[in-house]
């Protein structure tokens, strides 16, 4: 990782020095342990800040739409989906943007590491290689970075970025994506699937972390925030309402989700999201073969048509 | 007196049948405070996700309901005044129910909904024996066993509770138990254990509202606003946020004006009428939860909007922490300084 961070350092400093770009967006050390922060290079010497680690969960294509100056950014696999996806829809000019591209073998979910440790406080970390040591009070508890990855990084198939203006890291095995999660949810009644989700959507508290952190949630304004006509209740102890604002946003981003689980990491509430966007993500995956993000020159999904394409939703099941 | 954490759960069983009662539930592996049927429900010492604060100000009430019909207007208001009790409140979220009362109970204006829960809910706080890293409550004038806003303040001793009452209602209160009273080993030992409980996290806020009397205009809101996402994680799980919006839901000639809270870090917030809005980015957001925070409401109520609870350093998505944003603003040049 600090070779990484050595080759991302001095990939910076050069762009920022030769006047290549203006700023380049990436990872600094966070103030918490098992964190990484979003971080803005401006100089040379600001770009001796940049880290890379599997702390750096944050996507963040979402830092780069609409930008006037010429920017660098630091993305992995998920992060570079998103990129794609949004220059299709205009809202990153990929002359503009050059992409140093990390390859990654995921990212630790903070919420498994304190399961692990069972309430204690993680102070420190240390990592070996494969293996990271939780340290606090009274605590040393060794685990496999594996076995504490976020369920969207194990399941992804991404870690080598689709496009990139230069590469760092190792090249990852291919993978298979994997849809298990979702083909158990599928597998439950009716009822079982919305007893689950009533129980997931009554601890929402409407901070609306998961869309401003979604890449590609960038309405001007959502439409839960309308009020003339108001589509839902504001109330967030509207367990319905909250699973209409999920769901709506779940639709939108058919086709468009990068399935990198940022909606489900910034969620202060640890509410499954991702069973959601992925059930999204599968579902048009098996209808059209189609991933968002994959190939920078077809036209997104669902704005496009074939005479050929399937149409089960026209048919009695 | 004492209370044996073993007959905590009775303890509470019993309250249930005279009040309504708030403890920490942990549920999913979060903890938050709701209202317990029985005493076995209640995590105390479990510092919760959500604070305590909407026992007294919910996140979403419904102030009134009203109705037209042949006989005219009808309005039912909704004040809620049931005895309750909030059991298991850190000293840190007790005191932040001190600083609202300033908020809805002023010279100027007394918020009947939450004044009217004020008074009838009764808090007792748990103490803080292993305040967490993130925690400053010390640098923002409050300390893990601060009594500010308790009726009852409970300091954990082992097996048991050392439970003291701080006003003359939690004096009542604890007379009603009929609990054993303390021996001086369990005093001497609740006293070493409020001096053990050290912060590792500190932050000087010394002078920093005199410093941002200066600062409206600084280049630093330029770029502290730039990885914010814009979500109200912080501001809603914070002890001491309390901006609200209030909206009508109505259906034909009947509804009901329902208050919301809100959150300084959405576009929405202050959005006039007209389209304008004063705050028009994040520059403009994140300067007024500074401001707020440790300006207008110490030149207010003589105390800033802050607790040192940490919630927002754990809960913000990307990692902006609010005790970087005090030494950041400490440390800018506003050409004004006095040395």
């Amino acid at each position: 990782m600090q070779k990484l961070t050595k080759e991302i350092q001095d990939t910076a400093k050069k762009l920022l020095e030769e006047n290549k770009v203006d700023l380049v967006v990436g990872f600094a050390k966070g103030s918490l342990p098992l964190r990484s922060t979003p971080y803005f290079a401006r100089t040379a010497e600001q770009a001796e800040e940049l880290v890379w680690n599997q702390f750096c969960e944050n996507n963040l294509a979402n830092y780069l739409k609409k930008r006037e100056e010429k920017v660098a950014v630091v993305a992995k696999g998920c992060d570079i989906r998103a990129i794609v996806a949004l220059i299709k829809e205009n809202q990153i000019n990929r002359d503009n943007l050059y992409i140093i591209g990390v390859t990654c073998q995921g990212m630790i979910d903070r919420n498994k590491a304190d399961e692990l440790v069972n309430g204690k406080e993680i102070l420190e970390t240390e990592t070996n290689g494969e293996e990271i040591v939780l340290k606090g009070k009274d605590l040393e508890q060794k685990a496999k970075v594996e076995e504490l990855l976020y369920d969207t990084c194990t399941r992804c198939a991404y870690g080598n970025p689709v496009i990139y203006d230069e590469l760092i890291g190792e090249e990852q095995p291919a993978k298979e994506p994997n849809f298990e999660d979702i083909e158990k949810f599928e597998a439950l009644s009716a009822e079982e699937r919305a007893q689950y989700l009533a129980k997931e959507m009554e601890k929402c508290i409407r901070c609306y972390a998961c869309r401003n952190a979604c890449p590609m949630c960038y309405c001007d304004t959502c439409f839960v925030d309308e009020s003339t006509p108001q589509w839902i209740s504001k109330r967030a102890n509207s367990a319905k309402d909250n699973l209409i604002f999920q769901g709506v946003r779940v639709f939108h981003q058919l086709g468009r989700c990068a399935d990198c689980g940022a909606c489900e990491r910034a969620c202060p509430m640890g509410i499954n999201l991702s069973l959601l966007t992925r059930k999204g993500v599968k579902d048009v995956k098996e209808t059209y073969g189609y991933e968002a993000g994959l190939n920078p020159d077809d036209k997104p999904v669902l704005s496009d048509f074939e005479t050929d394409d399937p149409q089960p939703f026209l048919m009695k099941e | 007196m004492i209370i044996n954490k073993s007959e905590i759960a009775g303890l509470l069983d019993n309250l249930v049948k005279e009040y309504r009662v708030y403890a920490p539930v942990q549920k999913d592996g979060i903890v938050t405070f709701e209202q317990i049927n029985e005493g076995t429900q209640a995590k105390p010492g479990a510092t919760s996700k959500k604070p305590p604060k909407e026992i007294l100000f919910p996140q979403s009430e419904e102030l009134f309901n009203y109705q037209v019909d042949s006989q005219g207007l009808r309005m039912e208001d909704k004040i809620d005044d049931t005895k309750s009790v909030a059991f298991g409140v850190r000293p840190c979220d007790a005191k932040s129910m001190m600083l609202l009362d300033n908020v809805f109970h002023n010279d100027e204006y007394e918020d009947v909904y939450y004044t009217t829960r004020r008074k009838n809910t009764l808090i007792i706080s748990v103490g803080c024996n292993q305040p967490a890293s993130t925690c400053f409550c010390t640098s923002v004038g409050s300390s893990p066993f601060d009594t500010d806003g308790s009726d009852v303040l409970l300091t954990d001793i082992g097996d048991s509770y050392l439970a003291e009452a701080i006003t003359e209602q939690g004096k009542e209160f604890l007379c009603k138990l009929n609990l054993p009273a303390s021996d001086d080993q369990a005093k001497t030992k609740a006293e070493e254990t409020k001096k053990q409980a050290q912060l590792t996290s500190e932050v000087d806020t010394t002078g920093i509202k005199e410093k941002l009397d200066d600062m409206f205009d600084h280049p630093y809101w330029e770029s502290l606003y730039e990885k914010c996402l814009g979500c109200g994680a912080c501001t809603y799980l914070c002890p001491t946020c309390h901006c609200f919006d209030i909206a009508d839901e109505a259906k034909d000639c009947a509804g009901c004006r329902v208050r919301n809270w809100d959150s300084c870090m959405f576009p929405l917030f202050t959005l006039h009428g007209s389209g304008h809005n004063p705050r028009t980015s994040g520059k403009e957001r994140w300067r007024q939860r500074a401001m707020h925070k440790f300006n207008y409401f110490v030149e207010r109520y003589n105390a800033s909007a802050c607790v040192g609870c940490g919630r927002c350093i754990k809960n913000c998505p990307v990692n902006l922490d609010i005790r970087q944003v005090i030494a950041d603003i400490k440390a800018q040049d506003t050409g004004s300084e006095v040395s």
